[in-house]
């Protein structure tokens, strides 16, 4: 059977030295590729065979460093893991090798990852315990224990999912999806006593869980699979079973749900709304809220809709709820 | 081919406000001769923040939602991005963990009901699409878009996680480059326009609780698609459309540049290169007025 053991492909490369550079520039390289090549295969060929002065981070090769992270057509990966094939055929034959981020570039695909290490360092990534320095007997983690972690340990730093959040990008204060990952780590591991420490840090506003999009792109991008937005769901979670969730626009936004499907089954978009933002801060919507109006697009209280059988979801809605507000 | 038959989920702004949406839903089914038994006991999904409250109440509610289309035998079928997500992702964790689905289960069993798992949960982009067929929609554009460039807009919720959602429809959609919407825009006769912002977010869930975020998502999204020299933007996400159609005043100011494009449900799109009137597609309940019709 003939199978293609090569394919020419288009490197467009980015370049840039802070110290002698005002712009960044893209330099191409057009190679043959084979199917076992890996993009930090194709970075060696290019520094070794055509310009020794390109710079990138590697080290181990085995995806578990976490310094290889870069984005190949915008999607953030390791170079070490990522096989050529698979990206020509999502993106065909022209690839544009790109940092993790562009504005915090140093020298072409290196960053300076000080904003990442900053946004750990918030919410006390390590094991906080009182133990004794010679215990008598070993300090043992169940496996069902461990299981509650989610393999949020399974994070390696690499910062792919930290510089794929849009909230990040925007706001500099929200501490992010590898910090948030993190922080959940620890404050889920049975051993740790600095849990509500970090709850609080995580219930801030601006910089805290509340500002996350929902967009999953940390779930998509991470190469280990942590899937950073479960931990974040559940660190909302925790704030809530802690019961230091402050009575703020986001934590009645994420409680009028469980009202409005009480009340009518589906979501009174307006009451939810008025809930949230409370009788004055409603009002900054009252513009948008009449050019709504004008078009139908608002339900007035007293025509609100209503599921069938809400007498089931009512009930349900009784005999299943775990935490209060 | 047999007709094809659904359980429908309209979730909650098909009813409140996007009424629009609906009725192209409708109109779009009639068309294609494609059956629809509405959800009319189905809550909320919870829309992705009631999780974040209560994630077990989230998940029992969904699997009653669920129940109900597996009462009727038949696949669900959503027209919003968010209740996609939240229903499949119900599924995926209740058939993945045993435990779980009998604690859900024990909660359903008061009101007489059983998630068992039996139906699939797919979004009406795919159900017209994989379903129903590219070439047979082709075939039956009356009317087709031909002078329009159009920029399709995802919707997160449809294309991430990819590893879920692939699990519930039948195409491979890769979230970095998606394809389903640029195909349907291709079908209806357009021209889809590809811009960096496509497959991004729209900002609607955070547009409470970080205005700024949201507003400044909205606008690049919409002027991404202005530089690409879109006349028009689709979505199949209400939600999505909400932001799009409603915000522009907002994404305006916080971008610092005027942006503003009409944008159409994908059904709206549909409806329109099969023939359907302006007023059978709801055209009229749009904020940012739809100029070309």
């Amino acid at each position: 059977m003939d199978t293609i053991k090569s394919k020419q492909v288009t490197f467009k490369v980015f370049r840039f030295n802070e110290e002698t550079d005002y712009l960044p520039y893209y330099n191409t390289y057009t190679l043959d590729v084979t199917h076992e090549e890996v993009v930090l295969d194709i970075l060696n060929r290019i520094k070794w065979d055509h310009d020794g002065s390109l710079s990138y981070r590697r080290s181990c090769r085995h995806g578990i460093c976490g310094v290889c992270s870069i984005k190949a057509n915008g999607k953030g990966i390791l170079a070490c893991k990522t096989r050529l094939f698979d990206l020509v055929e999502t993106f065909g034959s022209e690839i544009t090798l790109e940092p993790l981020s562009i504005k915090r570039a140093i020298k072409d695909l290196i960053i300076d990852k000080k904003d990442f290490w900053d946004k750990h360092a918030q919410v006390q990534p390590f094991l906080v315990s009182d133990i004794e320095e010679h215990p008598a007997q070993e300090h043992l983690v169940s496996p069902h224990d461990a299981e509650k972690l989610l393999e949020a340990d399974y994070c390696i730093q690499c910062g792919a999912c930290h510089y794929s959040c849009p909230a990040l990008a925007i706001n500099e204060e929200f501490i992010g999806p590898a910090a948030f990952a993190a922080a959940y780590r620890f404050s889920a591991d049975v051993r740790d006593e600095a849990s509500l420490e970090r709850l609080h840090v995580v219930n801030e506003e601006a910089q805290g869980v509340w500002d996350c999009v929902k967009c999953m792109e940390c779930a998509e991008v991470c190469p280990k699979e942590v899937n950073p937005i479960e931990k974040i769901t559940k660190l909302h979670n925790m704030v809530f079973e802690a019961n230091i969730a402050k009575n703020n626009v986001a934590t009645r936004h994420a409680v009028g749900f469980a009202h409005s499907i009480e009340k009518h089954g589906l979501l009174d978009e307006g009451e939810l709304v008025r809930y949230s933002e409370g009788n004055i801060g409603v009002l900054k919507h009252v513009p948008v809220a009449l050019k709504m109006f004008a078009k139908g697009k608002i339900v007035l209280p007293w025509n609100m809709p209503k599921a069938d059988k809400l007498d089931e979801i009512k009930k349900l809605v009784k005999s299943s709820s775990t935490v209060k507000f | 081919m047999e007709k094809l038959k659904y359980a429908l989920f309209t979730g909650c702004t098909a009813k409140e406000s996007t009424p629009e949406q609906m009725m192209a839903t409708l109109a779009v089914a009639n068309k294609l001769g494609i059956e629809l038994v509405e959800l009319t006991e189905a809550s909320c999904c919870g829309a992705s923040h009631l999780q974040d409250y209560d994630d077990f109440l989230s998940l029992v509610l969904n699997a009653r939602n669920i129940a109900y289309a597996e009462k009727h035998g038949l696949t669900m079928v959503t027209i919003c991005n968010t209740c996609q997500l939240n229903t499949a992702m119900t599924k995926h964790r209740l058939d993945h963990n045993a435990e779980l689905k009998a604690k859900v289960n024990a909660k359903l069993s008061e009101v007489g009901l059983e998630y068992k798992g039996t139906s699939q949960i797919t979004h009406f982009l795919y159900a017209i699409i994989d379903d129903f067929g590219l070439d047979k929609i082709k075939e039956m554009v009356v009317k087709p878009l031909s002078q329009f460039n159009i920029a399709p807009f995802y919707g997160c919720h449809n294309i991430r996680p990819s590893e879920l959602q692939n699990e519930t429809h039948k195409g491979h959609e890769n979230p970095y480059k998606p394809t389903s919407l640029d195909d349907l825009i291709i079908a209806c006769g357009g021209a889809s326009v590809d811009y960096e912002e496509k497959n991004k977010c729209c900002g609607f869930h955070a547009e409470l609780q970080a205005p700024r975020t949201a507003a400044i998502l909205t606008g690049n999204a919409v002027a991404g698609a202005m530089d690409a020299n879109a006349d028009w933007m689709v979505t199949p996400c209400p939600l999505c459309h909400l932001k799009l159609d409603t915000q522009t005043h907002h994404a305006s100011v916080a971008i610092g540049r005027e942006v503003s494009l009409p944008v159409l449900h994908m059904q709206q799109m549909v409806g329109l290169a099969l023939g359907c009137t302006s007023a059978e597609l709801g055209l009229n309940h749009h904020v940012t007025k739809v100029n070309f019709v």
